[in-house]
């Protein structure tokens, strides 16, 4: 198993580019005008849970972008997925 | 050498068949699925399954590729349950095919109470003529719930091999509940929208190989048909055996795939 030098040797500079593009996005998105909508929202209440002492962030991270109504819909109202689940 | 256990090679080219070829590639499985359109009648499905199990082994086999594939009428197309089921009355004159494992992919796609009754007929299908099962499960923010609601629906079925179902496209939030109920588990290598490399691996290492596959299923979108061997040169990177990537890519596919009698991979 490789050691966290091993892993910081290996993917640091991946890892720091995602970071940069992230913050990036969110400098760009501040930048442009218009109001933006509940996925800018969603993405700045997920952001949090990177700081957070615990081991399993990217589920986490997921958690909090998902639909958590428990019932099936009546009806697609698109074929796709945004990414975020839509306020109630 | 490996196993692709999920690729939509209706939408690749034959150029795609030879990287495969070349990477290593020797048995793929091409489930059914959205051809990234609407097709506009049964009929447009009758010539699909007949691709599916004609036309694409005989390409396949061009460059040494043994080709699998699975029938079914998808979600994403499954919401119109008359529409469905018109396809569906379609299906059982492909399934004693030489090359056709089982029922997939079935599921959901938004979730909806319609995707939910043809998903459960399906099913129904597979457990009445003893079939393996493939389930994809919906996308970004609407794959936990599917994936709820689809352990529930097949919680339902008493008499269920699960040891015979795999679910695919599972993810970090995901991955716990498919394993903890019984079922395989499919890890979808797939540009932003499923796992990276990385992130199949960290699952691997978290939660171990016993019920799981990883695939890259490369369809019609902008996806890769050599995410499977780029994850194997991740694994050696970060010090993973030459066993256990074979048993992630070659063994666990086999032993899944062999349930289905048609399967001599």
């Amino acid at each position: 198993m490789p050691t966290k030098q091993d892993l910081l040797d290996l993917q640091f500079i991946d890892a720091r580019h995602k970071l940069i593009d992230l913050a990036a996005f969110l400098d760009r998105i501040d930048r442009h005008p218009g109001a933006a909508d509940f996925r800018y929202a969603a993405l700045q209440a997920a952001i949090p849970i990177l700081l957070a002492a615990r081991p399993d962030r990217a589920r986490a991270v997921l958690d909090a972008l998902s639909d958590h109504s428990p019932d099936p819909i009546p009806k697609a109202t698109f074929q796709g997925a945004l990414g975020a689940a839509q306020p109630a | 050498m490996y196993i692709e256990p999920h690729a939509h090679m209706v939408s690749r080219t034959t150029d795609d068949y030879e990287k495969l070829a070349i990477a290593g590639c020797e048995v793929l499985c091409e489930p059914a699925f959205w051809a990234g359109f609407d097709r506009s009648s049964p009929a447009g499905f009758f010539d699909y399954f007949r691709q599916l199990t004609d036309y694409e082994p005989k390409r396949a086999a061009k460059y040494g590729i043994k080709h699998y594939c699975w029938l079914c009428i998808n979600p994403k197309e499954a919401d119109d349950p008359v529409f469905a089921r018109e396809v569906m009355a379609l299906i059982p004159q492909f399934l004693d095919g030489p090359t056709v494992l089982g029922i997939g992919e079935i599921g959901l796609n938004k979730n909806t109470r319609n995707e939910l009754a043809i998903f459960e007929e399906h099913v129904q299908l597979a457990v009445d003529r003893n079939l393996p099962i493939l389930i994809h499960t919906p996308h970004l923010e609407d794959k936990l719930k599917g994936t709820r609601l689809t352990l529930d629906l097949l919680a339902s079925f008493s008499q269920l091999e699960r040891s015979k179902v795999i679910i695919d496209h599972v993810e970090e939030h995901t991955i716990a509940q498919v394993l903890d109920a019984g079922y395989w588990a499919g890890m979808t290598l797939y540009p932003q929208s499923k796992c990276s490399p990385n992130r199949a691996i960290d699952m691997l290492e978290v939660y171990g190989s016993e019920r799981l596959w990883m695939n890259s299923a490369c369809d019609w979108g902008v996806s890769d048909p050599l995410a499977v061997p780029r994850c194997i040169l991740e694994m050696k990177k970060r010090q993973h055996s030459a066993e256990s990537i074979a048993q992630i890519v070659y063994h666990n596919p086999r032993k899944f795939l062999s349930q289905s009698p048609r399967f001599v991979g």
